[in-house]
């Protein structure tokens, strides 16, 4: 019981943590909504000046710059759909951390699928070959005697066989 | 033997691949604009605050818009290529002064007073231009970095090239190599100016 929450409280200190830190990089909110939307919104966004980060988390001038310009947008009224698509006019689909699904991209959506697939084969196939290689072959009566003999011949003092 | 052939063609295959990816440029992110419409603007020009600047003063020339500032360390390693081909006098360079006080690490815009921004900016990219020359037909002044955003800037030095009718055929992200202008600008600026 103890333990559990232990754990429990452990969980929503790490969860409580990520909160604060996204919310870090964010300029003092004016207005509660619109940050809400920004966050949400950089979240989804690749800031192009430190590639593994976020719009939201980044410290980078542009990203500073970026989201200024997000949050004119939202106070104009412009909808999330229309605000991917004034970051993805300008910076590409990379901006984005869900890539779109489209010719160029249909390996990175399905490459791991298809690695696991082939994967499985592997295995499979691998399995049945050695199932094949260890068929069961009786032993003849020459071998059953000499097998006898080898495990009477046991020394009682070294304990069960 | 069979038994080491497909680890050995694993092997092979994913050295291979990663050889490619350590060789790939991460920061070379392809630009959606190329093919499309320069983004319009309107700016002050560096030489002559007084009047604006706008892309559709180039249309029938060919030209290339480069996007620089004082403080970017590496618009100094191209900037003698950009020299020299201005002295050739191939197209039209028009540059693109991109937050010259702002983007200044070096600056705390916290004890910058707002309207003396633009007065340092005519200063600082003009100092800088005469002390490293001046390759450009006439420079533009960005400083709170929208036109920027519009051109889809992320790293300064970028070179945009734009054909008769104001498409953007090429960029460039980060300095201009002697292999890219010989290899690729040139040999476009060629067929463009047919």
């Amino acid at each position: 019981m103890k333990r559990g929450l232990m754990i429990l409280l452990l969980a929503l200190a790490g969860f409580g943590g990520n909160l604060l830190h996204a919310g870090e990089a964010q300029p003092l909110a004016e207005d509660e909504l619109t940050e809400k939307r920004l966050i949400a919104i950089s979240s989804e966004l690749r800031c192009l000046v430190c590639q593994n980060e976020s719009l939201a988390g980044s410290h980078a001038e542009l990203a500073n710059d970026l989201r200024r310009e997000i949050r004119t947008l939202i106070n104009e009224g412009k909808s999330d759909n229309e605000i991917m698509e004034f970051m993805v006019s300008r910076y590409g689909d990379f901006v984005r951390y869900r890539p779109p699904l489209k010719g160029t991209t249909l390996l990175l959506w399905f490459g791991p699928g298809l690695l696991f697939v082939l994967g499985l084969a592997g295995l499979a196939r691998y399995l049945r070959r050695r199932d094949l290689a260890v068929r069961d072959t009786p032993l003849t009566a020459e071998e059953q005697r000499q097998a006898e003999l080898l495990l009477h011949d046991q020394d009682p003092s070294q304990g069960r066989s | 033997m069979n038994r080491f052939l497909w680890p050995l063609i694993g092997f092979v295959v994913l050295v291979a691949l990663l050889a490619v990816g350590l060789n790939l440029n991460p920061r070379d992110v392809p630009s959606p604009l190329v093919g499309k419409p320069a983004p319009s603007f309107s700016l002050p020009r560096l030489h002559a605050p007084d009047q604006q600047f706008s892309p559709k003063e180039m249309l029938g020339k060919v030209w290339m818009l480069n996007v620089w500032a004082s403080w970017c360390v590496s618009c100094r390693q191209e900037h003698p290529l950009l020299v020299e081909l201005a002295r050739r006098q191939t197209v039209p360079l028009v540059g693109l002064n991109y937050k010259e006080v702002r983007g200044d690490g070096a600056i705390d815009m916290d004890k910058v007073a707002p309207d003396s921004e633009k007065g340092m900016v005519l200063q600082r990219a003009a100092d800088w231009l005469a002390k490293h020359g001046d390759p450009y037909t006439l420079s533009v002044l960005d400083i709170d970095g929208r036109v920027g955003i519009d051109y889809g800037v992320y790293g300064v030095p970028e070179t945009y090239v734009i054909d008769k009718t104001g498409i953007i055929r090429m960029k460039q992200t980060g300095p201009i190599t002697p292999d890219v202008l010989s290899g690729k600008i040139l040999p476009l600026l060629t067929e463009l100016s047919k």
